[in-house]
């Protein structure tokens, strides 16, 4: 637990350090959500309709621009081989890491959420549940991302490669996510998605890290 | 006390035989430096050692047990220095070991710090970030990294690159200081390092045609005994053949 604690305390303070990337994430969501009024025309009731669809794309977007940096610096400068290296499980590590990466990203998308619901005119009553769904799906995204981000190290284009991997895997996500949301809208229950969700998230902690930790020994080799 | 061996290791990198039925052994307090020329596998010994990869054939054991058996109590008595120093540029020197002390469980860890950072003469550097470093105090920063904590088994893969005379000098003290205490030192160099009567392992020993070994790996299998025809130096060094 303390390698944990001691990797994840790293990682938070290379973030705060160099704290651009956390930004640009954000930046990226707003400015891809600011896009869709542009493109569809200001039309409030169809931007009220496609509102939560637009701002889980969007999100998914975000999260994945940022995946590539998650292990590839530690490789390029030898800290990956060290930490395969090192006497606790490479699995928690990755755990660490992960968490590092979601409190950075996932975090700051969540807090950015409603402010780009109340821009696309979306119904209050949906909030809360975008906001819910959020903190359950975005877990899964850093967690599921982490997989392809170990499994392109080494690779020419990395960036490219992590999104041909990463977002096919994020659909079930991005369906239950949106769909939840709809559901609020709709003055119905959106208990059933929440659980799907819950139910993605935790298969993803329980498979991502192991799979993530094989990835990586496989790179550092 | 004979603790570290390894036997009829054969190391494939791709489709290239690196080394075969090479064998090595070590006893607590002895130090061991790889030569070789460029490519002859001294760096992926080290990483064979360190259970980085593992060895096409042959095996690594720690007191009769296999390396590959226990890997964790393996890198729990393993500190290994490669070619990068894994330093990161926004954190402190500080900050970069504190790492690695806390990930091999170090209960005072300023105070070891404190004192890696004086053993290695960088401890006016401690709050230095690491863009600001020289290549020569980056590597003695990653050199103060293996003193954390306690260990068995230092692989120094070119520990010297980037360093003064002097760090030099301090570096075969701190070998000295560790061997003293049981460790065992296996290093690769291109320049002399003034340990004291190191065992000296030359790779150059061990490189084999491909041709042959796979001949060897054919009578091996048929015959299933195990043992390898003495090595004909002269041999080794005819290169090209290929497969």
């Amino acid at each position: 637990m303390n390698a944990f604690v001691a990797i994840l305390r790293r990682d938070l303070r290379l973030a705060m350090r160099q704290g651009a990337d956390s930004v640009m994430v954000v930046a990226f969501f707003i400015v891809t959500t600011t896009l869709f009024p542009f493109g569809v025309g200001p039309e409030v009731n169809i931007l009220a309709r496609i509102a939560s669809g637009v701002i889980w794309v969007a999100a998914l977007l975000a999260a994945m621009l940022s995946l590539e940096r998650v292990f590839q610096t530690d490789y390029e400068d030898g800290t990956l081989e060290l930490l395969t290296l090192s006497p606790a499980p490479l699995e928690l590590l990755v755990l660490g890491k992960v968490c590092a990466h979601w409190l950075t990203t996932g975090l700051p998308l969540i807090m950015a959420a409603p402010i780009m619901a109340v821009m696309l005119n979306m119904d209050q009553n949906g909030f809360a549940t975008l906001m819910i769904a959020m903190l359950i799906g975005t877990p899964a995204l850093s967690l599921i991302g982490a997989i392809g981000a170990a499994l392109i190290l080494g690779a020419r284009r990395g960036g490219v490669l992590v999104s041909l991997l990463v977002l096919p895997l994020y659909i079930p996500v991005l369906i239950f996510g949106a769909g939840a949301v709809e559901a609020a809208l709709l003055g119905i229950s959106a208990q059933a998605q929440l659980q799907i969700m819950g139910a993605i998230l935790l298969l993803s902690l329980a498979a991502a890290p192991f799979a993530t930790a094989h990835a990586i020994r496989q790179a550092v080799e | 006390m004979t603790v570290f061996t390894g036997s009829d290791l054969t190391c494939l990198r791709g489709e290239r035989l690196v080394f075969g039925n090479l064998a090595f052994s070590a006893s607590t307090g002895d130090a061991v430096m790889l030569r070789g020329r460029n490519g002859a596998g001294k760096s992926s010994l080290l990483r064979l050692m360190a259970g980085l990869t593992s060895p096409r054939r042959g095996n690594i054991r720690w007191q009769e047990h296999d390396i590959a058996d226990d890997r964790i109590a393996h890198r729990a008595r393993l500190q290994y220095l490669g070619h990068q120093d894994a330093i990161k540029p926004v954190l402190s020197v500080r900050d970069n070991l504190r790492l690695w002390a806390e990930l091999r469980g170090v209960s005072d860890i300023d105070g070891e710090i404190d004192q890696a950072l004086r053993a290695l003469d960088i401890h006016h550097l401690a709050h230095t970030a690491g863009r600001y470093l020289s290549s020569g105090q980056k590597r003695r920063t990653a050199l103060s990294r293996i003193l954390l904590g306690s260990s068995d088994l230092w692989l120094l893969d070119e520990p010297t690159v980037g360093l003064d005379r002097e760090s030099c000098a301090e570096l075969a003290r701190l070998i000295a200081s560790f061997r003293a205490k049981g460790g065992i030192v296996i290093y690769s160099t291109h320049i002399d390092l003034d340990v004291t009567s190191p065992t000296i392992l030359d790779l150059d020993q061990f490189a084999i045609p491909m041709m042959e070994w796979l001949a060897d790996q054919d009578d091996a299998d048929e015959t299933d005994t195990g043992d390898n025809h003495p090595f004909d130096i002269d041999q080794g060094k005819q290169t090209g053949a290929t497969i």
